[in-house]
């Protein structure tokens, strides 16, 4: 069934490996933002891909128009999808907080139809990338060949990452947050003002998944057929790390992120998606909780 | 039998149906090829939400893959049609046993490992990403280049091998979706209906009443999957072109839920109500855009969005049940004593 | 008369916590018994473990001279036990009929001769006017009702009442009390009920058992159980008697 490659020395495994772990850590963090929302407002964002997407486009039109490198244009990208993911919830998914978990889950299906195929009408199906003037570059380390825009990435990966991670650590409005998402109605009690608290979650988790797209315009290219692709994508990392577990999404990012590329390499390239739903079933069989994740009662 | 199906129906409601069923009969002597076209399609997405509410509707349990029935119900006919000039009528036969046993092997591996909720409804997902990925791999039906069947001006109607024109198929797709509709009926009110519901409304429940809930589970799923595989054998012998990155795509797999969720998940007319709704509008929409001279793809799929957004806000249960309530045919229960 | 239920030396921990210790306690075929204690004593605990929806850490159910501990929920209920739930579980989109049709399935061959069934535990019940209703619609006396009508429909040899007369009204206590006691008498039905109500407790059962931290520290008839000493000081902690 599948054509299967040529031996390959271990350098060129090495490489590859490499190169699925700074990918995987862009994956990370665009999962992290999903995991975040999941961990705090309990909603499961369908439409996560489409929102990677739209940053992307973002991404290109700064590019196009203004010759804007993606990795500057980052922040600005990251701030609209902040303002995005917080309209979205206080306006939007608010009142289906109280609601079963199948008609959040179809909002959400709702809202991720509408993103894909508005982003189809404005930019039509082909695929669209930049070339920035690293994009050829890489750099040698050992036997290693290191792409400089994956490097370069991953590296802003991390940065936004660590970023995360100390706000929900050590600042009073990230732990009012993870307050919040240990005990919402004694939140409520003490006064926090949940409704803005869960819309700034929101707004966290997708400008994640903003600096995410931005991050990944360096690397691939983008159409609007990717976002489904992209939501899928999140799932398995966010389960295969552990749904609500921050650094479970990294993990799970940086995991998949290698299973992809090698499974690309082993077999063919576009079979290469199947290694992490593969992955993602032993999981949920297994280990339901994901990697990092805590068992619920 | 018939009294059986009939039972708990309102007059006027049976009235009305009998009406409905005669202008489906009557309506392709008086309309255009492209109209019968659209009635096809509503009739064909009436019967997959069919299909797909025994899953969610009555038994509570949440697919977004069942594209993949469709995909090995179409596959699988198709291939032994292309390959062995089987005729579909005996290989619908080998698309319901695969599905039935895909839908099994989902069921079984989610509901002993105790995979519930949106955990699920991924875990279907991901095996319907599977059949795609697989698919375009599976050389037999010439992979992602996609396996065609052969197409001539067929001057006349073959019912056998299923080739001839739009109306044979609207008649054939006509008859599906009305026995989909009173199998559906008579499930409802039988034991497994009444455990589906069980289930649905509470699993610890049911269960301390006596049902073994895995078992009625795993019912729903393999009913639902060659229910819908059925479907599957149409569209490939109506389309005549199977593409994997197509059929099995999740895209396919939400527009199938559309209509039953906008018609109202879990009743008997909402996956008709729902289909006919969608379409009309769809096909307004088209018309409209062709008046004004735009073609842009993906116009329709943001209406279809919208509508699926403007339902689940404003109409959690769907458009059935206040409609119904509406036309007064919304009697609750099956009233055998008088 | 011979032991029904069985329950031999049975425990259950959650996370460490010790719910159950090393419980036993019989229940006669035929008899009314009660179970009792303050709230968090782990009286829920035992039905569960009874029902199956927990398998005992160590010891033993017997049912009918059957041992049935790690047997499915619906298994047991197919052996001859019915139960209800303290926090009810009605089919809330489902009406009072049709809720009461599917424990009457686990009984019948057919639908229709459920649906007989339902109507004449509805009608003991006092529902039947009811039966349209949507379950999610009742008020609570209503869905405790309900949820005893739904396992009485079920065909048990022995029902588990799980503090069904909590929040009742004294005269709805007494109408639950007198249809207890009739199908006691008439089908010979074996109850073992929780309750907190001691009216209805007295009324009802000749033995009584009861728990403290998850252990069974006294058991015998309603007078000999309230003079315990040891009964009294369990409760006062909680509310006098
Ligand atoms: N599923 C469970 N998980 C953890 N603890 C439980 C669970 N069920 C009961 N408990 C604990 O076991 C103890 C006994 O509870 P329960 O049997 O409900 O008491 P009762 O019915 O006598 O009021 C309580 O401390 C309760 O918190
Ligand atoms: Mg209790």
């Amino acid at each position: 069934m599948f054509t299967r490659g040529s031996l390959v020395p271990a350098e060129i495994y090495l490489n590859v490996a490499a190169s699925g772990l700074l990918t995987g850590l862009v994956y990370g963090l665009m999962a992290l933002g999903l995991s975040v929302i999941f961990g705090v407002v309990r909603v499961v964002n369908f439409a996560h891909g489409e929102m990677m997407t739209v940053a992307m486009y973002i991404a290109l039109v700064l590019f196009t128009a203004y010759g804007l490198d993606p990795l500057v244009a980052m922040v600005p990208i990251a701030a609209v999808l902040f303002a995005f993911g917080y309209l979205l919830q206080a306006g939007l998914i608010n009142p289906f907080i109280t609601r079963p978990e199948h008609s959040q889950f179809m909002l959400l299906v709702a809202i991720a139809l509408i993103l894909v195929n508005l982003q189809l009408i404005a930019f039509g199906p082909d695929a669209q990338g930049v070339h920035t003037s690293y994009s050829f570059d890489s750099y040698a380390l050992g036997p290693l060949i290191i792409d400089a825009s994956k490097a370069y990435a991953a590296i802003a990966a991390l940065v936004v990452a660590a970023a995360l991670f100390a706000f929900f650590r050590f600042t009073l409005l990230g732990k009012a947050i993870r307050a919040c998402a240990d005990n919402y109605h004694g939140a409520l009690v003490v006064g926090l003002n949940v409704k803005h608290l869960y819309a700034l979650t929101f707004g966290l988790g997708a400008a994640c998944v903003g600096a995410a797209g931005a991050m990944l315009m360096v690397v691939i290219d983008v159409t609007p057929s990717i976002g489904p692709a992209y939501t899928l994508l999140a799932f398995v990392i966010v389960i295969t790390g552990g749904m609500g577990s921050m650094p479970g999404a990294l993990l799970g990012g940086v995991l998949i992120g290698v299973t992809e590329a090698l499974g690309g390499l082993l077999f063919t390239p576009s079979a290469k998606s199947m290694f992490a739903f593969g992955l993602l079933v032993l999981v949920l069989l297994f280990r339901p909780q994901g990697i990092l994740g805590k068992k619920t009662a | 039998m018939i009294k059986l199906l009939l039972a708990g129906v309102p007059r006027t409601g049976l009235l009305m149906l009998a009406i409905l069923l005669a202008l489906f009969v009557a309506l392709p002597f008086f309309v255009s090829d492209y109209l019968v076209t659209v009635l096809f399609l509503i009739l064909y997405f009436a019967f997959v939400g069919q299909a797909w509410n025994i899953m969610m509707g009555f038994a509570g349990q949440l697919s977004l893959g069942h594209a993949l029935y469709v995909g090995l119900g179409a596959y699988a006919a198709a291939a032994l049609y292309v390959h062995f000039g089987i005729s579909p009528w005996i290989g619908l036969w080998a698309s319901m046993g695969i599905s039935a046993v895909a839908g099994a092997i989902i069921g079984f591996l989610a509901f002993r490992f105790g995979v519930g909720g949106v955990y699920f409804a991924i875990l279907t997902i991901a095996f319907a990403e599977f059949a795609r990925i697989g698919f375009d791999h599976f050389t037999w039906v010439d992979g992602s280049s996609g396996f065609f069947l052969p197409v001539a001006n067929y001057t006349e109607n073959d019912l056998w091998n299923l080739r001839g024109s739009t109306r044979m198929f609207y008649y054939l797709m006509l008859g599906m979706t009305v026995a989909a509709l009173l199998a559906c009926h008579a499930l409802l009110r039988s034991r497994a209906g009444y455990y589906w519901l069980a289930i649905r409304e509470s699993p610890e429940a049911a269960q301390a009443l006596g049902i073994n809930i895995f078992k009625y589970k795993m019912y729903a799923v393999v009913l639902s999957a060659a229910m819908t595989s059925l479907a599957g054998v149409i569209f490939a012998f109506f389309y005549n072109n199977l593409f994997p990155e197509q059929i099995f795509h999740i895209s396919r797999s939400i527009e199938l839920i559309l209509a039953p969720i906008i018609g109202g998940v879990g009743t008997l007319a909402g996956p008709l109500v729902g289909a006919f709704l969608l379409t009309a509008l769809a096909e307004g929409l088209r018309e409209v855009m062709l008046q004004l001279g735009v073609d842009v793809p993906g116009v329709k799929q943001v209406f279809y969005g919208i509508c699926l957004l403007l339902v689940v806000m404003f109409l959690p249960d769907g458009v059935w049940p206040p409609l119904s309530k509406l036309l007064g045919l919304d009697r609750k229960t099956p009233d055998r004593e008088g | 008369m011979a032991a029904l239920l069985v329950v031999d030396n049975v425990s259950k921990s959650f996370s460490g916590l010790r719910a159950v210790q090393d419980v036993s306690f019989t229940v006669p075929a035929g008899e009314i018994v009660a179970l009792i204690g303050p709230n968090g004593a782990g009286k829920t605990t035992c039905f569960n473990l009874i029902a199956g929806v927990y398998r005992p850490d160590q010891g033993e159910v017997r049912f009918a001279d059957q041992r049935i501990d790690g047997w499915r929920p619906d298994q047991i209920c197919r052996a001859g036990i019915g139960r209800t739930f303290q926090l009810v579980k009605p089919f809330a989109g489902l009406s009072v009929l049709e809720n009461v049709t599917v424990g009457a399935l686990n009984a019948s061959a057919s639908v229709p001769e459920a649906q007989d069934r339902s109507k004449a535990v509805l009608d003991k019940l006092g529902l039947w006017s009811k039966r349209d209703r949507t379950a999610g619609a009742l008020t609570l006396p209503e869905r405790k009702l309900l949820e005893v009508a739904r396992a009485l429909a079920t065909g048990p040899r022995l029902l588990l009442l799980d503090e069904v007369m909590a929040g009742l009204r004294p005269t709805e206590v007494n109408t639950m009390v007198s249809l207890f006691r009739e199908l006691n008498a008439s089908s010979g039905l074996t109850i073992l009920l929780i309750e907190h109500v001691m009216r209805a407790v007295m009324a009802l059962s000749r033995t009584v058992v009861v728990l403290h931290h998850g252990q069974v520290i006294a058991a015998g008839t309603p007078d000999e159980v309230t003079r315990n000493p040891a009964v009294l000081e369990s409760y006062l902690g909680e509310e006098a008697l």
